[in-house]
């Protein structure tokens, strides 16, 4: 490859795209960008097509239909030897036959890139390996073969800088350090990284933007705070963090207010919260939202207007972590809610068995269209065989 | 048959390719690569069988010079041939049978050693069962001839303890067949018997132990069913050879242990009778055929390793 | 009186429990004892100073061992086998190894008639295989010589070549391939570069086995070889009348080379593993 490497920094554009293998469609009508120098993160579940679409980037795998594009030009059909584009794999695919200077001296060098050294170098730096250029991969450990993995795709400064699951094989210490790491040389070098993961920890902590996927679409895109705070679908509710999702009727809408009655009570939350003109909702609030007081107490003084109560709830679990103590509380319209209550040395561990009331600030409430299956994206089937990949 | 390259062949898997890279690709290549190889089996392996097919029904032209044979199909050249040579038929396969029963007698545990109790010297052992066999095959059985002779130390201690009588040998035997066969397709036996063993979970034994099971019953009912894979392998790829060779019947034995081989190679050779020994080539590859059907069937066992 | 702590086994019983133990290993001594007896006896006679006929021991000497050429027509059978040896193992390796690509890394029609084709050759006994290659032979009026022999070699090699390389090459991770070629690498040059180089040892060991079986192969060439003899064949034909201590010298020879071989591949791999 003798191209002159292009300008630095292009945006990532997917217009359109779909991939079927067979009758199964992996990916359907996919359409993003992915500005330059930003992090931007593919978040789903196994099977939901995150890894197809990477390829399909890569030019690994050939769309079915749609096209990408890096800055103005069509790259859907160009070989992945003829874009500047790098994958760091999922099991790093790194040579064994050569040793770590020559894996990640293998890009430059297929390019004819001039002074091999001295880039070889500065990267090794920048992942900390700079000891090891002689070793071959089998003498690594697995947070070393990640770091010569990284390298050997960074030092071509590609203009999309593609991540397979990278971190997916370490251990929990490891990984946490690995996701500062790779944040930290991102900024640092300036370059676009997509990075596809099933961990939305991760994804939350390192991306700058967020893509949801769900069987071959995006759910929601949007920044980390964005998705959390105001989760468009059930899936998205449920697949970041924690989330409570009741079945409620909508009483009363008005220009700035929907008031909706769950189990008998009401409840209400600011309009702009409500993503469905439906009568039928799901409404949202997240755990570590909840106040729980016992049953007839004093609320917590909070700030002014009414907050909303849910009254008549037992307590049906309470795990103490630590941080904060997670209860299950059960209410007369037969669903167990969760809370989660921060550790403020304040009060009791409430029991099991204890009455309460839940409240919130109505403008942490979300509303979701009520056609939806209020446990997608929550847990993991138990009785599927192991996906792979 | 020589080598371990049976051996090889029992235990590599079949698998599919890859995913595709997902580009056109290049339709041709694999066409390109396929191409000399497979002409080459075709024309040397698939062209000579059905040549043989062909011969086996010719009949010789009366009168004419001895080689020449006139296309007539007679079809009768096969039950005739299976009728005059029905004996080193039986016996064929009655001592590929036995060779390969002892074969996996001895095999057996010797494999079973290697697997479980051998620790680090285990590819030290294993080339070892294998080295013997670096020696030419033909250099080995004559050895045997020598060392099974009248003058031999074999011979000698069995008459001395009364097993052989003074006027009875060993060399040009069936029994000298026999042994010989079953020393020759040893390793194609021990193998694959290891190779299945080694998988076997120690810790399945253990746990056969830790539900009351005793050393033998935790063997019996544990490790030996585990192993069938590469009891079977073992078997097919000692009997199947040794049903169709016929070195060991003419250097250790006699014209009455002649086997069906023999017949094939004197018909060749020292008469010249090739319709009879091509009828006689392509029952060998049938009762082969189904015997090993039937075999693989009964045990029913899906991998063959 | 109280009971001893722990029961004193009587002698007996220890024996006896000692040889249960180690029963298995006793006839695993036993079982390479036997598997040695012919080597232990070849390698024995190729002292034997005995003339021509090799049956008797006459007496210890070396002089075999000086003079590996001294019998008539050994050597010559010798290079005969390794030339057809080289040659056989060249080809088949050659051709084995395109077929092994094409199977384990590409997709194409006809798979199931290929793999019949190299599948069949290994099962069919190897008197069929050497006289329906003569039985060609002869009706194209070849006459068979050293060309046959050679054919014949590759014929039934290329299927375990095939065996060999496949496992081998299904075996390497199939995303170092994309890596290379996710690292700017072309199609060839990958191939050239990441699948050929981890490829290698399981050509090496293919050719490998090619050789031996060419080198030992008695049958087959016994039907397809007309007047020349390779090793195999000559100690056969010398069996009738007396084989030489010479072809023991070789025997013995080619036992130590392969013996070493084996060894130093072992030595290396671990070396390599190690280092």
């Amino acid at each position: 490859m003798t191209d002159p490497k292009p300008p630095p920094g292009r945006n990532l554009r997917l217009a359109g795209v779909s991939k079927q293998f067979g009758s199964f469609v992996a990916v359907d009508d996919l359409t993003l960008e992915v500005p330059r120098g930003s992090f931007f993160a593919l978040l789903g579940p196994s099977g939901c097509g995150k890894t197809t679409t990477l390829r399909m980037v890569a030019g690994l795998e050939r769309p079915s239909s749609g096209s990408i594009y890096l800055g103005d030009d069509d790259v859907t059909f160009s070989k992945p030897y003829q874009r500047p584009v790098n994958t760091v794999f999922q099991n790093y695919a790194l040579f064994p036959h050569l040793d770590v200077y020559e894996n990640v001296a293998f890009g430059l060098r297929r390019r004819r890139a001039k002074d091999v050294r001295r880039q070889v170098t500065e990267v090794l730096e920048l992942v900390e390996l700079g000891a090891l250029t002689r070793r071959r991969p089998a003498q690594l450990s697995g947070g070393q073969q990640q770091r010569v993995a990284l390298a050997r795709a960074v030092v071509n400064r590609p203009d999309v800088l593609l991540l397979d699951e990278p971190l997916g094989a370490l251990d929990l210490k490891l990984r946490r350090q690995m996701q500062l790491e790779l944040k930290r040389i991102q900024t640092e070098v300036g370059l676009t990284f997509v990075h596809v993961t099933h961990d939305q920890e991760e994804a939350m902590t390192m991306a700058d933007t967020i893509a949801v996927m769900n069987s071959g679409r995006i759910e929601q895109l949007g920044s980390p705070v964005e998705l959390y705070e105001s989760p468009a679908t059930a899936y998205v509710a449920n697949f970041l963090g924690q989330s409570n999702l009741v079945r409620a009727a909508v009483r009363e809408r008005s220009a700035d207010r929907v008031c909706f009655e769950v189990g008998g009570q009401l409840l209400t939350m600011p309009a702009a919260r409500c993503r469905s003109t439906s009568d039928e909702i799901l409404a949202g609030v997240r755990p570590e939202k909840i106040h729980l007081v016992r049953a007839g107490g004093d609320e917590p003084a909070g700030p002014a207007g009414p907050g909303n109560r849910l009254g008549g709830g037992i307590v049906t679990d309470a795990s103490f972590t630590g941080v904060s103590t997670q209860y299950l509380v059960r209410l007369p319209f037969d669903q167990e809610l969760m809370v989660f209550a921060q550790n403020r040395g304040v009060g009791d561990v409430l029991p099991v068995g204890e009455r309460v009331t839940l409240s919130w600030e109505p403008v942490h409430t979300f509303g979701l269209d009520g056609a939806q299956d209020a446990g997608a994206g929550a847990e993991v089937d138990d009785d599927e065989p192991i996906a792979v990949g | 048959m020589s080598s371990l390259g049976s051996v090889a062949a029992s235990t590599a898997r079949a698998s599919g390719p890859p995913e595709p890279l997902g580009r056109a690709g290049r339709r041709l290549t694999p066409y390109l690569l396929l191409l000399p190889g497979l002409a080459w089996l075709a024309v040397f392996f698939a062209i000579p069988i059905l040549a043989l097919a062909s011969t086996s029904v010719q009949t010789r032209v009366p009168g004419a010079e001895v080689g020449v044979y006139a296309q007539t199909f007679r079809w009768a050249n096969y039950p005739d041939a299976l009728r005059e040579y029905s004996a080193q038929f039986g016996r064929a396969f009655e001592y590929a049978a036995l060779a390969t029963v002892l074969a996996l007698l001895i095999g057996y545990p010797l494999a079973y050693a290697i697997a479980f109790k051998a620790g680090r010297w285990k590819n030290l052992l294993l080339v070892l069962v294998i080295a013997p066999f670096f020696t030419s095959f033909i250099l080995r059985t004559i050895a045997w001839r020598q060392v099974l002779a009248d003058s031999g130390p074999v011979v000698r201690a069995l008459r001395a303890v009364h097993l052989l009588g003074p006027t009875h040998s060993l060399t040009a035997t069936n029994i000298a067949v026999v042994a010989g066969l079953t020393y020759n397709f040893l390793p194609f036996m021990t193998l694959p018997l290891y190779a299945s063993l080694e998988r076997v979970d120690p810790r399945l034994v253990e746990a056969a132990g830790d539900l009351y099971a005793n050393g033998f019953t935790g063997f019996r009912r544990v490790t030996l069913p585990l192993s069938m894979p590469g009891v079977v392998a073992g078997t097919l790829l000692t009997f199947i050879p040794a049903a169709g060779d016929y070195v060991n019947a003419a250097l250790l034995g006699n014209p009455s242990t002649a086997m069906v081989g023999n017949v094939i190679d004197s018909r060749f050779f020292r008469v010249v009778d090739y319709p009879t020994a091509a009828a006689l080539s392509f029952m060998l590859m049938a009762a082969i055929f189904i015997l090993v059907t039937l075999y693989i069937r009964r045990s029913g066992t899906e991998e063959l390793v | 009186m109280t009971a001893p702590a722990v029961a004193r086994v009587p002698a007996g019983r220890r024996a006896v429990r000692w040889l249960s133990e180690h029963l298995i290993v006793i006839y695993a001594v036993l079982a390479f004892a036997y598997l040695f007896v012919p080597i232990a006896y070849t390698v024995a006679f190729s002292f034997n100073n005995a003339g021509k006929s090799n049956l008797v021991w006459r007496g210890f000497t070396v002089d075999n061992w000086r003079n590996p050429c001294g019998a008539p027509d050994v050597c010559g059978a010798l290079v005969t086998s390794l030339k057809v040896g080289l040659l056989a193992t060249v080809l088949s390796t050659v051709l084995g190894t395109m077929i092994a690509f094409a199977l384990a890394r590409h997709r194409f029609r006809g798979r199931a008639v290929t793999n019949l084709l190299i599948f069949l050759p290994m099962a069919t006994p190897e008197v069929v295989l050497g006289a329906s290659l003569l039985t060609m032979f002869l009706n194209l009026k070849i006459n068979p010589g050293f060309a046959t022999i050679v054919v014949a070699h590759v014929m039934f090699c290329i299927s375990f070549v095939v065996v060999t390389v496949k496992a081998r090459v299904a075996s390497l991770d199939p995303r170092l391939e994309q890596a290379a070629m996710d690292l700017y690498a072309d199609e060839w040059q990958a191939f050239r570069r990441i699948t050929l180089p981890l490829a290698a040892p399981g050509i090496f060991a293919a050719a490998l086995l090619a050789f031996a079986l060419s080198f030992d192969d008695f049958i087959i060439t016994n039907f397809n070889s007309g007047n020349v003899n390779t090793f195999p064949k000559f100690v056969y034909v010398s069996a009738a009348r007396g084989i030489p201590p010479q072809a023991n010298v070789i025997g013995t020879a080619m036992f130590l080379v392969a013996l070493l071989v084996v060894v130093a591949g072992q030595v290396l791999a671990r070396a390599r593993r190690r280092g």
